[in-house]
């Protein structure tokens, strides 16, 4: 008797999901049946045409906040300082595309996201824009999903090794074992350095750097690597860090970029203009003491820049002004580069290659015009 | 009575008809499952080619280009990501299988200990299965990673045990045996010993049971095995295996037996958790069986071990069999927490794949097919034991 009413029930229910599934649309139902056949038979290789989805920037207007994916441990690019607020040079890039967004930088949400999860969040929409010391390489370019702005941070990768241990060069670390990261670029270009040097060694891949930074500095490995940026920043929360020494070798090309989801080419375009802005407010001199006296200048480069002529953020979808609300909020590229990792902070990383190419370096604006 | 004599008399309308019934109900829930699946399928394929990602899983041709710190196999970073996804697997395998052991050996231990009579030893072992049982693993495996193989010295001052093995944060290294080329020779004599032990064995027990006086199978056995084993250590040329110590050469131990620290401590880790778990079952088994079976034993002038080996732990197996094999499956999942202490299990490796190429949906089919491949695997085993055992039973 029992059996029989269990029965019963059971074809109730399933007959009432049929039926729900029905009563949401038959022709939604005539449609997955089509869909499923045309997969079955043949792998249609059809393109929906992008424009058919909203762009992100829509979408975050809307929301009338950008999130953004973010490290929160990497002191001088994403960490939390001692208020609890997230700081650093990839922060205050998030803060920037908020200022040209909503004139208000605090208009951000961060998401704290580690190397291995970061290229899910941007690809399931998690996060509108990734500025996380992230390497633009052309298989993330591609088959990952991404998009990438213009670099932020020339980057390379390096070593780093306690100084006791005597070990000079690559060659040193016949041997040795290595920790490093899991999910990055690092992990790559090692494996490839290595070989191509012949030298022999053991990998430990943790997952995050915390646990990555945690076994060198224990002991568990003789040397560390990732971003040269990356180990200047964790070598200050080592307990001893003039214990330690950053080999003079650099491994790679680690140029650091934000990353949006492929194929949205008005958010993409918002995102490298608001990076080049940073970069042309510097070269005309503009900072964000002195952007309101540049409002008065008869330099038609300069109005244009700041909006006062012409109609160049509208081409964005945003509003003219928008350079003047980066600056005047966040600051030109040098005021970015200095509050983080300038000479008062305890980085005091040289400029190098991160200097604008009329100082010789490698940050260059296309015209704004 | 029987249900067929009545559907004989009057056969009720298929519709009314349970047997009937009960198959149509599985086939509409078959359809909707199908349909359901390959509603999501469709969604997900049409989603990744929108955004240019096209799903496939040709990938694993490609060269992984990642060393691997670990490798019970070969493998090089000219590999394929397949071998390398391999390599992964066997790690998860070799953790898995050397931890189902020791933690199978130390649950029973520890749930034995729970009934004991001696009150010190029931205390031990109650307040060691309340602390682990009470903590999340991956807390316990941090714990054993940073706060004791990290612990230890430097590898330059490696503590120096007699073996010698050293311990260091590097892990573990000791001597250990090295085959030579009559190795192969040897192994025939002692696969014929074995075969041989087993026959003995076979006749001493036949013969205990038979005349009711001792027989000694186990002494006999081993005692034919050795034999074979040392003549053929004469007979074949040179020595079959040497010992191997492990030295330092350069940065690390070369030679000998070497442990990580990363394996080590995902092993002890996992042991020790599940243990706690396997007892619990062991003591629910031993509970399980009548108390007048034990003192039936008693009467019969048992010891206490004879008593366990020969009257109650065959019949708590049946009871603790099920249980026994879903802590099996729980320890070989678990084993998926390697990646936070960076041992490079199928988890761990398949998250550098997965980050490197970008193939998220394929790699994580793969791990959920590799894990339910295994623990699928495991309970065909154990339901296999598990009949055996009451077969003997009966
Ligand atoms: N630039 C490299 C590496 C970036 C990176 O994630 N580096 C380290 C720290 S410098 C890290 O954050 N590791 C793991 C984590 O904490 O998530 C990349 O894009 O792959």
């Amino acid at each position: 008797m029992h059996r029989k009413v269990f029965i019963l029930m059971l074809g109730l229910l399933v007959l009432l999901v049929v039926l729900g599934a029905c009563a949401s649309g038959s022709q939604e139902k005539q449609l997955v049946t089509m869909e499923v056949t045309k997969e079955v038979t043949v792998i249609v290789t059809k393109e929906v045409p992008a424009a058919a989805a909203k762009s992100k920037l829509d979408v975050v207007m809307e929301r009338g906040k950008l999130i953004c994916g973010v490290n929160a441990n990497l002191p001088g690019f994403g960490y939390l300082d001692q208020n609890g607020q997230y700081a650093g040079f990839d922060i205050d890039f998030c803060k920037a595309l908020a200022a040209a967004l909503f004139d208000d930088p605090s208009k951000v949400e961060y998401r704290p996201l580690t190397a291995k999860e970061r290229f899910t969040a941007v690809q399931t929409g998690e996060v509108d824009v990734l500025i996380r010391n992230t390497t633009w390489t052309l298989s993330r370019d591609t088959s990952v999903g991404m998009d990438f702005a213009p670099t932020t941070f020339y980057d390379g990768q390096g070593i780093m090794v306690r100084k006791a241990d005597n070990i000079k060069s690559l060659e040193d670390l016949q041997g040795a074992t290595i920790c490093v990261s899991t999910g990055t670029t690092t992990e790559l270009n090692l494996a490839d350095q290595m070989r191509a040097h012949g030298i022999d060694y053991t990998p430990v891949v943790f997952e995050t750097a915390d646990a990555t930074f945690g076994a060198y500095e224990e002991g568990r490995c003789d040397a560390v690597t990732t971003d040269k940026s990356g180990l200047v920043s964790r070598k200050s929360l080592l307990k001893n860090p003039e214990e330690h020494v950053i080999l003079d070798v650099t491994l790679s090309k680690e140029p650091l970029s934000p990353a949006v989801l492929q194929g949205d080419s008005k958010w993409l375009d918002v995102v490298k203009w608001v990076v080049f802005a940073t970069f042309q407010a510097e070269e005309f001199g503009i900072t964000s003491q002195n952007v309101d006296d540049f409002k008065n200048s008869d330099n038609p480069g300069i109005r244009r820049f700041l909006g006062l002529e012409g109609d160049l953020g509208k081409g964005l979808g945003l509003t003219n002004d928008f350079a003047y609300r980066v600056i005047k909020h966040v600051g030109n590229y040098a005021e970015i580069y200095d509050r983080n990792l300038g000479p008062n902070t305890p980085f005091n990383l040289p400029r190098g290659p991160n200097s604008l190419w009329t100082d010789g370096g490698l940050l260059y604006s296309p015209p704004f015009r | 009575m029987t249900t067929a004599t009545v559907s004989e008399h009057a056969r009720p309308p298929f519709w009314r008809d349970e047997r009937v019934l009960a198959v149509i109900a599985q086939i509409i829930f078959l359809i909707v499952v199908i349909v359901v699946a390959a509603y999501m399928y469709s969604n997900m394929y049409h989603e990744l080619s929108r955004r240019g990602l096209k799903p496939g899983f040709d990938f694993l041709k490609l060269e992984a280009g990642f060393p691997i710190g670990e490798t019970p196999i070969p493998y090089t970073p000219g590999d394929t990501y397949a071998r390398a996804f391999l390599v992964g697997v066997v790690n998860t395998i070799k953790v898995s299988v050397i931890g189902i052991i020791l933690a199978t050996i130390l649950g029973i231990v520890i749930g034995v200990a729970r009934l004991s009579t001696n009150w010190l030893l029931r205390a031990i072992a109650t307040v060691y299965i309340e602390i682990i049982r009470n903590t999340p693993l991956l807390v316990q495996l941090f714990f054993w990673f940073t706060a004791v193989m990290l612990k230890f010295p430097r590898i330059k001052q490696a503590i120096r045990l007699p073996g010698p093995i050293y311990l260091s944060n590097r892990g573990i290294a000791m001597v250990w045996f090295k085959p030579t080329e009559s190795f192969s020779l040897w192994l025939i004599f002692l696969l014929a010993g074995l075969v041989v032990a087993t026959l003995v064995f076979r006749y001493r027990s036949h013969y205990q049971d038979r005349t009711g006086n001792p027989g000694y199978p186990w002494i006999f056995g081993s005692a034919t095995w050795l034999l074979f084993a040392l003549v053929g250590w004469f007979l074949v040329p040179g020595a079959p295996i040497t010992v191997d110590k492990p030295v330092l050469a350069g940065l690390n131990f070369k030679g000998g037996a070497r442990l990580t620290p990363e394996f080590s401590a995902l092993l002890v880790g996992l042991v020790v958790y599940t243990a706690a778990f396997i007892a619990e079952v062991v003591r629910a088994g031993i509970l399980a069986v009548d108390k007048g079976q034990r003192e039936a034993a008693k009467a019969l002038g048992l010891t206490d071990f004879q008593m366990m080996r020969y009257i109650v732990f065959p019949q708590a197996m049946r009871v603790i069999i099920p249980p026994l094999t879903s802590q099996y499956l729980n320890l070989t999942k678990n084993s998926s927490l390697a990646v936070a202490i960076g041992y490079p299990d199928l988890f761990n490796v398949a998250g550098t794949i997965f980050n490197q190429t970008g193939k998220s949906i394929e790699v994580i089919t793969l791990i959920m097919g590799s894990y339910l491949s295994m623990s699928l695997l495991t309970s065909l085993f154990m339901n296999w034991y598990n009949r055996r055992v009451r077969l003997v039973e009966r």
